[in-house]
């Protein structure tokens, strides 16, 4: 309600963008429940801080600090996929923050130098396939045990997956078959998926909402999205393919030129820290945390048990790989009139 | 005719120019010495600035080194003595006038080129260590400059002797062209010119061919089986979404105003209800009606035992999903008209022994061209810009808005293709444009008279009126099951697979703690924002379209349908564009507004505006123009002949462009997302962040809320707006007449 009063004086005086040194700017990309848990989180730790969050998805916050690039209104950006940190970190939009990660887990470290400091990782999530399970019984569908087993025709039609020209999870989704199959098996398989696929999303986490609803059989996404969808209720399994798979890192990055470099820093370090990540569970958030000496929940699908892949960020961020994989992707696979 | 009788003899209307221009010039020097020239931190009312030195005054300025300031404080200064130096009035503008434009352009360079992060035009003009250090955003000591040097322009310009009208109509067009070209072409450009970029430089050669692909007008689904290009695409669904909603809109139109339908007012609501729906909502209810797994196909399937197909997803379920959405706009619009047809042409036709389906078809339907023509622009263009039911529905259906939305943020951003994208988009939106006038052509539609006008509106034959019932109800039976069906939604615990009831989403939405009157809602913070800025924006939006609508259809001046369509621009170009333009315009000096309040009002206004503007000529067009000339013959100027015989005769377009742009800023989603920051964040935003979460219950609790707020809004405005009367009697005729 204070803000009503607030706002109007602000809009009709033209106060600016105010930054005081105490208020802390915050771009989130993770779920809106995990950010708010952060915020209050952090202000309970540092109450002569004021965080200003705000929600936005990673491909919208790069728009934005791009867009901002010599004159930033953002001092950090947590959460979100780690490819378009990284990118951030490539074009210098995010500076090293120079905290101690030694307490990180290797994938997390590995981002920290292949960044040189700029982004680093808080959390992992397996990519796997996830299956409705009324639908595949109505049908009599057995269920899928490999990536190999999406190609067989008793799923025509009932597969969906994003495309990774818009989305992040499908491009990671990519970048595995051709770390798995390489690169001409790996198109050929995903042309082979191709034709059982009824539609190419936009959003990487909508295939996984339309097979908890029952409008599609079976979806590629993130296990722990997955995972969220099964604990509301959805009939959803998920299944981590046994060839192996590959695997998004979540990360935290301080935007070039932040205004409040000390207060980012905090924030860096608070959310590397093993009490903070151990509390993501609250929120329903999946993932598995980046610091060892935090707690996995039960839930969170066991990296241990899963064949993961060794996922080779600095060759399949880097735009020259990206964009040629791309391009064959729509050549080869990316069927522009895709079966109804 | 409003023309001037100044210029050529010293008149009263001149004294009273020259008045005004002094009152004008005074205030910009005050302005200039006594306020803050840049932007402050802490706002106005704040008096830190007087001695912190970095915001002082322009004069202040001047002499603590920033040299620069001076040409705005010496061109009011020097206008300010041709006032009192220059008796003959013609040299006197046509000096004040340059002087004004002079210290203009000063004024918008010096903002332009002194800014900390590089110079934005000219990069090699000025340098030095002071310029380097750059300076802060304007403020409101050079706000108050530069509108008193635009109007010392426009009023010297109407007394020069070479501007036609008077002093208020080119002060106008001054201050809408100003406008539109600071929020609305100087931010697109930033983005547009990416089209034309190649590495280290600009190329048209470049852009030709990849602006022509067969990616964006290919036609290969006419003759194979391959996709069509993304614009065709997007041309095909406008196009039918267009004729659709006006269909819609006229039969819905006609029922009202034709029929003694007895339902009126519950059918009323249900046409407001869908503009009144935030984004993905509509998308969402119909997946869960008619999706594969939905309530619907599901009844179907065991019922008849047809087939569970995906139908929704694709050309379909976004046309129905947008017939649904902007039906109502066309309504909005051909309401007014269609009430505006005069009763007394209807009855000259039938007692020419025409029957009511012939008075119809030649005496009504031509009268409400230029509503059938905006009901359709508006159509085709929102169908266009649309993005949050093809996001939801559009599948593999390709459309512009939102490949230039994954453009901009997908894992490959191209900001390149996105501009392409966009100047795609905006050809076709011009096309629509032209041939919208091209039909329409130079004939007069008034119907609204000075004269006495008391006779019945013809009522519809009933071939007609079957028809309209048959269109009509089945629609707004469908629209009440897609709202019962989004109530439903907030009530159940997780919507499409556990029904049970439960206030939770509304708890967690809009709780209150009544113990210590604290709002722990997590919805609050944004929806306040939401309607505070909505509420800001709406009357700024109705004044500018309205003003806009009044130049376009009452006044002659150069370059009028360029001026038209400029007005247009923003509408037409889809929001995701708008939102990162305005963030690489308005984030640096001279005009530096990203994560304010403002920022967000200002996008509402110069978005919405063409909807006040179409609404606002579709009404005037009707308005005979003897009302204006008895006006002006009585010795009244136009402001007063806008403000006594206009406006009142303006009800409907004032509450339409008033209740629409109220309503667009409250559910428009795809420019704000770049836009809302931690303070100022906005309802939608909220939404679509809970969306993405897969949290459907707390978004459409949400939006269920914002639905309910808006309407009460709107039964407010009406009250407070009021109806026209026109002296007619709001009576269908009963009973055919004799033949």
């Amino acid at each position: 309600m204070k803000n009503l009063g607030l706002i109007s004086v602000a809009a009709l005086l033209a106060s600016g963008a105010a930054a005081w040194a105490d208020e802390l700017s915050v771009v989130c990309s993770a779920e809106q429940d995990w950010c708010d848990l952060m915020v209050s989180a952090f202000e309970a730790e540092n109450p002569d801080t004021d965080v200003l969050m705000v929600r936005k998805s990673t491909g919208e916050t790069l728009a934005q600090i791009r867009a901002e690039a010599g004159n930033p209104k953002i001092d950090v950006w947590w959460g979100g996929t780690g490819d378009p940190h990284l990118i951030a970190a490539e074009e210098g939009l995010t500076q090293p923050s120079g905290v101690d990660t030694s307490e990180l887990l290797g994938w997390a470290q590995n981002m920290a130098e292949i960044s040189e400091g700029r982004a680093i990782g808080i959390y992992a999530g397996a990519l796997g396939i996830a299956y409705n399970t009324e639908i595949l019984a109505e049908k009599g569908i057995a269920a899928p045990e490999c990536w190999a087993d999406l190609e067989d025709p008793r799923f025509m039609g009932e597969i969906q997956v994003a495309n990774p020209n818009s989305s992040g999870t499908a491009y990671t989704e990519l970048a595995t078959f051709v770390q798995l199959f390489g690169e001409d098996e790996a198109m050929l398989k995903l042309a082979a998926i191709g034709l059982n696929v009824n539609s190419y999303t936009k959003s990487g986490s909508a295939p996984s909402k339309a097979a908890a609803r029952g409008e599609t059989g079976v979806s590629i996404g993130f296990m722990h999205d997955m995972v969220k969808l099964a604990a509301q209720g959805f009939p959803l399994a998920i299944v981590a393919p046994c060839e192996g798979t590959g695997y998004e890192v979540g990360a935290v990055s301080i935007i070039e030129g932040a205004r409040n470099f000390e207060g980012a820093q905090a924030w860096v370090e608070f959310a590397l820290s093993a009490d903070t990540q151990s509390r993501a569970p609250e929120v329903g958030a999946f993932q598995v945390p980046s610091n060892s000496n935090a707690q996995v929940a039960p839930e969170s699908p066991d990296l241990a048990s899963i064949k993961l892949i060794d996922y080779d960020f600095a060759t399949y961020g880097s735009s020259d790989t990206r964009g040629r994989l791309l391009a064959r992707w729509d050549e080869e696979v990316g069927d522009p009139n895709p079966e109804q | 005719m409003p023309c001037s009788q100044a210029g050529h003899h010293p008149t009263q209307a001149d004294r009273l120019m020259k008045k005004t221009v002094l009152i004008w010039l005074a205030l910009g020097l005050a302005g200039f010495v006594l306020l803050p020239w840049h932007m402050t931190d802490d706002g106005l009312l704040d008096p830190s600035w007087i001695t912190d030195g970095v915001a002082a005054t322009g004069l202040f300025g001047t002499f603590a080194g920033q040299w620069w300031l001076a040409p705005a404080g010496l061109a009011l200064l020097v206008a300010l003595i041709f006032q009192f130096t220059i008796p003959e009035p013609v040299k006197r503008a046509r000096l004040t006038l340059g002087t004004a434009i002079a210290g203009l352009f000063f004024m918008a360079m010096q903002g332009l080129i002194i800014v900390r992060a590089g110079p934005r035009v000219f990069e090699n003009l000025l340098t030095g260590d002071v310029i380097m250090a750059g300076q802060a955003g304007m403020g409101a000591g050079a706000g108050i400059c530069a509108i008193a040097l635009l109007f010392a322009a426009t009023i010297s310009l109407s007394q020069s002797g070479k501007g036609q009208g008077d002093a208020f109509v080119i002060s106008t067009i001054g201050l809408i062209i100003a406008l539109v070209g600071i929020f609305v072409f100087f931010p697109v450009i930033h983005i547009l010119v990416r089209a034309f970029e190649v590495e280290g430089g600009y190329s048209l050669t470049e852009f030709f061919p990849r602006f022509f692909s067969a990616d964006i007008w290919g036609l290969g689904c006419l003759i194979g089986p391959r996709s069509c290009g993304v614009a065709i695409n997007s041309l095909f669904l406008g196009v039918m979404t267009g004729i659709g909603t006006t269909i819609l809109g006229l039969t819905f139109a006609l029922i009202f105003t034709r029929t003694n339908f007895r339902a009126k007012k519950f059918l009323r609501i249900l046409t407001v209800l869908p503009i009144i729906t935030p984004p993905f909502v509509i998308g969402l209810a119909l997946i869960l009606l008619f999706g594969r797994a939905g309530t619907v196909t599901e009844f179907f399937a065991d019922m008849l035992g047809w087939e569970k197909t995906r139908w929704v997803y694709g050309f379909w379920g976004v046309y129905f999903a947008q017939l649904l959405s902007f039906t109502p706009i066309a309504f909005l619009v051909l309401i007014g008209v269609v009430q505006g047809v005069s009763p007394s042409m209807e009855e000259a036709s039938q007692t020419l022994d025409a029957d009511r389906w012939q008075t119809f078809r030649f005496v009504s339907l031509p009268l409400m061209r230029p509503g059938l023509a905006n009901a359709f622009l508006l159509g085709f263009i929102e169908s266009i810009a649309d993005f949050g039911n093809p996001l939801v529905l559009g599948s593999g259906y390709e459309v512009l808005s939102t490949e230039i939305f994954f453009a901009i943020v997908g894992s490959v951003a191209d900001p390149a293709k996105a501009a392409i994208l966009a100047i795609a988009l905006l050809s076709l939106t011009m096309t629509a444009f032209i041939a919208q006038r091209m039909w329409l052509g130079k004939k007069s539609y008034a119907t609204i008279t000075g004269k006495a006008d008391s006779g019945q509106n013809a009522a519809l034959n009933p071939v007609l009126r079957g028809f309209c019932y048959a269109i009509a109800l089945p629609w707004a039976a469908l629209t009440l099951i897609v709202y019962s069906m989004i109530v439903f939604g907030s009530f159940v615990k997780l919507w499409g697979y556990n029904h049970s009831f439960t206030f939770d989403h509304y708890i967690r939405a809009f709780g209150i703690d009544f113990q210590n009157w604290r709002l722990t809602g997590v919805a609050w913070d944004s929806y306040f924002t939401t309607l505070t800025i909505s509420s800001i924006a709406a009357p700024l939006t109705a004044i500018v379209g309205l003003a806009t609508a009044y130049l376009l259809v009452r006044q002659k001046f150069v370059g009028k349908d360029a001026f038209e369509f400029s007005t247009m621009l923003s509408f037409a170009i889809p929001g995701t564009v708008i939102g990162v333009s305005y963030i690489m315009a308005f984030n640096f000096p001279p005009i530096e507004l990203t994560g304010t309040s403002i920022i967000l009002i200002i996008v509402f206004v110069f978005r919405n505006m063409p909807v006040g503007v179409r609404g606002g000529i579709a009404a005037m067009s009707q308005l005979d123009k003897s009302l204006d000339e008895a006006s002006i013959t009585l010795g009244a100027n136009s402001f007063t002949t806008v403000r006594r015989v206009i406006l009142p005769l303006m009800g409907p377009a004032i509450l339409a462009a008033l209740t629409y742009s109220f309503v667009r800023a409250i559910t428009s989603v795809s420019a704000v997302i770049f836009l809302v920051s931690a303070k100022h964040n906005m309802a939608t935003a909220f939404i679509v962040g809970r969306v993405e979460n897969g949290e459907f219950g707390l978004a459409i609790a949400y939006s269920a809320v914002l639905i309910v707020t808006m309407l009460a809004a709107m039964l407010l405005m009406q009250l407070l707006v009021g109806t026209r009367r026109l002296r007619r009697t709001d009576r269908v005729q009963q009973a055919a007449k004799p033949a």
